[in-house]
């Protein structure tokens, strides 16, 4: 009662006298005001009771970014003992976590930090980069944040990992429509032990991937990395089961036989797109987007194209046109999507693309960059399903010299189209001369229950005009 | 006069006793059934008054000479007729011979129901193996106990021995308590012909008819499988099949994760397999206090190998067969839509049992039942399609689906011949304790933190609650088992338990001393000064009580409505100083 007395006279002129009859506590309490420099605060492992030496975090009840009020409650430690949440001593925001759920840290060292301010957030977290051992779960990037900078935006909080250690989601089966297969103890060991189940052969009953696997997965020497597939490194003589993808792939192709198809090729001239494509290639558009573009805004006026048959007695017509393009990859292929082509621009659409080409290159597609929202993209194989999101899939082998070739039809979707490389090529013009002109032969496989000759005639038809008038792909 | 009563009463049981009903038989541990405390307690006082006059009632039957001496009285052929042999109609069966009623018993599959031949029993003896091979497979836990084991196996067809010759065993025992008793089991599928009468002979064939006074129907439940699921009983099965254990699959899914679902995952890991279980509710083991769920997952479910899917409706099951795996069609639960198809090599079927009332008649007395079950009012008694009471008929156990429990049925008979022996009885169903035999085990009688809020909000009271943990037991840190917590939810202004609820070794033995003292209607104020022996899981109860802080004024004040238990007081005094002083000398 006397100290808070003494705390509310202090802003009476009479203080003095009253400061040298309360003693000691005054001078602490008048510093404690000036001491500004200890903003970013360590939230401490607590000693929960006399014989606990480290901690176990089972959760983090506040997510990073979060404003805290003092006694609020952070975090919930295990100790030898019981739970038990641990409040905050402070105000402020929890700017990064140091250790992520489910990790122990001994007791007395730092676990979060503590931002007094939304503005020192950036700065809390290059301090916890620099915690060497916690800094694997902050990101490094926001280090170059300026933490001087006269109120810049806050950044945006980074993905809490609280989100990630939250009892175990149940890992999906399916990643991006292709089955994995794998026993519930084979994903929690991948999980573990950092292997990616795409990676590993199965050989549980049905190829399913079991615990065995992962562990013979993870003993074996890593492969190379997938950019640099010098020279085909295959055991010549043995028989090599397939890998999940590939297997299937293999499932799929045996189920597109199912699929009554017939082709139509056209052979579309390309000076102009070649022209555009020099223009604005500086500015990162790539063939592949603007080739997927023109398609797009070929099915906008021939919906039936993008359409399929998914139960032998009806059309089904897509509302949006996604375009899925098969890209090849060490042991396999995939087909990211790039969804709503004929609505995002070219440049959006190329800088996407390259993206998601890059990371599926390095397998490093992560589920919340093909779940999230289904805005995204899709990781899937052409091949094996796109029932999800792809609408039409375009699979492009021109880089490779070829100048026709033929495309199985995924099942789940109306048509694919296989496109050559685009070779100067001599050709009669109308009038009577002979020139020389770039071409490139595309050729749609189609499922005839929904999608007839004159349908893809004409969709051909309204693409060349588009390819060999672009200035519509650009706007 | 007492006729009109009755119908008011029943009137209003009938709409709350429905939403109980689908309530408790969605979540077999949700506990929120049949609410009516404080006339179970007025009741429970009621009787402590009658004690010495039912005594006297008990002796006179006693002496009067064993049950079928004297004839049903009024030209019936038995006082009562019980019409299934589970545990809940031997219950009931041999409460009416100690009260001198002439009792038959008609049973058309085994004695001893589902309990002791598809459910509680065998599960027990699997368990029991499942806890062993955890303890010999834990070699962390081993070490640290100085012990060195070599290697472990099992035989499958010896542990499925195991449980089939347990449950011949208890079903001897049931059937010969009630034999020596002279309890007439007679042999067939019972229906009801009308009032007091009943037929019974093979299925179809009903040849034979006697009259009883009274008739409980106790016919219990069957596994409930939902619409699309094939059983096949060796890939796609129940409980029934997986109790023989004919196979352990290296990869089984459980639908459903209950209690059943969750016992028989403790079973199936334990043996080798990896599980998967698929629940339609967002949160695994829904039925459970959500804190104690949420660690029964750390300790039960993660470390384990089993992984799970919720939110979705497994809405089609195919069995394996022409060398494919079992197929489950996954569909969200809200919105329908496919999510994606499983491939195991066994699926379980644990969402639940359904209520076998088939061929019972009901239809000839104006019954018409509720999804299957009977229904009835807190008396256990047969309500008819107009809300009315079918005089002398009375359902218990799982066929009124109040609680779908095994003692839980046996609780509600020993109620009824209560009743038919003259003196009122209703059953408070909060005071009785469920558990989940994992390992560790699962406990809890009462409500659970969420309805106890929801309940305070309602009367207008407060709720506190308090927490321990087996780390801080001795006994459980001798035995190396400190993984658990104990959690009370009681009254602070009276000092009324409303739940417990205990993860822990041993937890499903422990939840008695809660029980009885919500059944006894003690209190905390008076239970704290209980003395536990020392050291013993036990004491993990004692924590609790003694940790509980009730609020000083009404606690010293007078309770003229609720007077404390005098003679427990006493007792509990009694109990205090004899074990003090035995240790004082053992010291």
């Amino acid at each position: 009662m006397a100290g808070l007395l003494h705390l509310h006279s202090t802003l009476l002129p009479s203080a003095s006298a009253l400061r040298r009859r309360a003693g000691a506590p005054a001078p602490s309490s008048s510093r404690r005001c000036f001491r500004v420099e200890a903003k970013i605060r360590e939230i401490f492992m607590p000693a929960l009771s006399s014989t606990m030496t480290e901690g176990k975090i089972v959760s983090w009840t506040a997510a990073e970014g979060d404003r805290l009020s003092k006694g609020d409650p952070v975090v919930v430690v295990e100790s030898d003992k019981a739970d038990m949440d641990v409040e905050t001593f402070h105000d402020g925001f929890l700017a990064a976590v140091l250790v992520p759920a489910g990790e122990s840290a001994p007791v007395g060292s730092a676990i979060a930090l503590l931002a007094e301010s939304e503005e020192e957030i950036p700065a809390a977290q290059s301090k916890a980069a620099s915690f060497s051992s916690g800094a694997s779960s902050s990101p490094p990037a926001q280090e170059t944040a300026a933490p001087e900078a006269s109120a810049p935006p806050p950044p945006p909080p980074p993905p809490a990992p609280v989100a990630i250690s939250a009892p175990a989601p149940p890992s999906p089966a399916t990643q991006g429509g292709v089955r994995v297969v794998a026993s519930p103890y084979a994903k929690k060991l991948a999980k573990d032990l950092g292997v990616d189940l795409f990676s590993v052969t199965g050989s549980g009953p049905g190829g399913r991937i079991v615990a065995k696997d992962v562990e013979a997965a993870l003993a074996a020497p890593k492969k190379a990395a997938p950019v640099t597939a010098a020279r085909p490194d295959v055991p010549l003589g043995s028989t090599v089961p397939f890998t999940t993808m590939q297997g299937a792939v293999s499932k799929n192709m045996v189920e597109s036989l199912a699929v009554p198809t017939f082709r139509v090729g056209y052979t579309i001239t390309t000076d102009a797109l070649d022209q555009l494509y020099k223009k604005i290639k500086s500015k990162g558009v790539t063939m592949t987007a603007l080739l997927a573009k023109a398609t797009a805004m070929a099915l906008v006026q021939h919906p039936v194209v993008n359409s399929s048959c998914r139960d032998g007695k009806s059309f089904t017509y897509s509302s949006s046109i996604n375009i899925a393009v098969a890209v090849a990859i060490d042991g396999g292929l995939i087909t990211p999507v790039l969804q709503d082509a004929d609505k995002v621009d070219i440049y959006s659409l190329s800088r996407k693309w390259k993206e998601l080409v890059d990371k599926a290159r390095a397998k490093q597609l992560q589920p919340h960059e093909y779940n999230s929202e289904g805005r995204k993209w899709c990781f899937g194989y052409s091949v094996v399903n796109l029932k999800m999101k792809g609408t039409f899939t375009l699979s492009n082998l021109g880089m490779f010299g070829v100048d026709r070739f033929d495309a199985i039809l995924p099942p789940g979707t109306g048509a694919i189209m296989a496109v050559g490389a685009s070779e100067p090529t001599v050709v009669g013009t109308k009038d009577g001369r002979i020139g020389i002109k770039n071409q490139m032969q595309v050729n749609v496989t189609a499922d005839h229950r929904v999608i007839y000759g004159a349908d893809l005639a004409a969709f051909l038809q309204t693409l060349s005009k588009i390819i060999e008038d672009p200035k519509d792909l650009t706007f | 006069m007492q006729s009109t009563a009755a119908v008011s009463v029943s009137a209003s049981a009938i709409t709350s006793g429905s939403g109980a009903r689908s309530e408790a038989a969605r979540r077999p541990g949700g506990l929120r059934v049949c609410g009516l405390r404080r006339e179970a307690l007025a009741c429970s006082s009621l009787r402590i008054s009658q004690a010495p006059a039912r005594l006297a009632v008990a002796r006179a039957a006693a002496a009067a000479a064993t049950n079928g001496a004297v004839a049903g009285s009024g030209g019936f052929d038995y006082d009562l007729v019980i019409i299934g042999a589970g545990v809940g109609g031997h219950g009931a069966a041999l409460h009416a011979v100690e009260e001198g009623l002439k009792t038959a018993i008609i049973e058309g599959d085994v004695v001893g129901g589902t309990c002791v031949n598809r459910g509680c029993v065998p599960s027990k003896a699997l368990l029991a193996v499942s806890g062993r091979m955890r303890e010999l497979h834990d070699e962390h836990h081993m070490k640290s106990m100085g012990l060195q084991v070599s290697s472990t196996g099992y035989d499958r067809q010896a542990v499925a021995d195991h449980a089939n010759n347990l449950a011949s065993k208890i079903r001897s025992n049931l059937t010969n308590s009630m034999k020596s008793l002279g309890v007439d089991i007679l042999t067939g599928v019972g229906t009801i012909v009308g009032k007091q009468r009943v037929r019974y002979g093979k299925v179809g064939f009903p040849d034979k008819e006697i009259t009883a006074r009274n008739i409980i129907i106790a016919t219990g439940s069957t596994p409930f499988v939902p619409k699309g699921i094939e059983i096949d009983g060796k890939t796609v099965f129940t409980s029934d099949h997986a109790l023989k254990l004919e196979s352990v699959p290296d990869w089984i899914a459980i639908v459903g994760s209950g209690y059943i679902g969750l016992e028989f995952s403790d079973v199936y890991t334990a043996l080798g397999s990896e599980v998967t279980f698929v629940e339609a509710l967002d949160q695994l083991m829904p039925g459970f206090d959500p804190e104690i769920a949420k660690l029964a997952q750390r300790v039960l479910i993660n470390p384990r190998k089993i992984d799970y899917h919720t939110g979705v409706f497994a809405s089609k099951i195919t069995p394996a067969k022409d060398g494919k795996p079992v197929l489950i069609e996954l569909i969200d639960a809200k919105t329908k839509e496919h999510k994606e198809t499983l491939e195991v090599d066994a699926a379980l079927i644990a969402t639940g049992r359904a209520p076998f009332t088939k061929g019972l008649g009901l239809e000839n007395i104006n019954v018409v039942t509720q999804r299957g079950f009977v229904p009835v009012d807190e008396r256990m008694r047969v309500m008819d399609a107009d809300g009315n009471v079918v005089p002398n008929l009375f359902c218990i156990g799982d066929a009124n689906g109040k609680l779908m429990l095994a003692h839980a049925a046996s609780a509600q008979g020993i109620s009824v011949v209560e009743q038919i022996s003259g003196r009122d009885h209703i059953l408070n169903h909060l005071s009785i304790p469920a558990a989940c035999f994992t390992h560790p085990e699962i406990s809890m009688v009462g409500l659970t933190e969420p309805q106890a809020r929801e309940k305070a909000d309602k009367e207008g009271f407060e709720i506190s609650v308090v927490k321990t943990s087996f780390k801080a037991n001795t006994k459980a840190l001798a035995e190396n088992e400190g993984d658990g917590i104990a959690k009370l939810i009681y009254r602070p202004d009276t000092g009324e338990i409303l739940g417990v609820h205990i993860l822990g070794l041993h937890a499903a033995d422990l939840i008695h001393e809660a029980s009885n003292a919500i059944a006894l209607g003690t209190r905390l104020q008076d239970i704290k000064f209980a003395v536990h022996a020392h050291p013993t899981l036990s004491e993990v109860l004692d924590e609790l009580f003694k940790a509980a802080k009730l609020q000083p004024r009404e606690e010293r004040g007078s309770k003229p409505s609720q007077p404390p238990q005098p003679l427990l007081k006493a007792l509990s005094f009694i109990t205090a100083l004899l074990s003090s002083s035995i240790r004082d000398r053992q010291r």
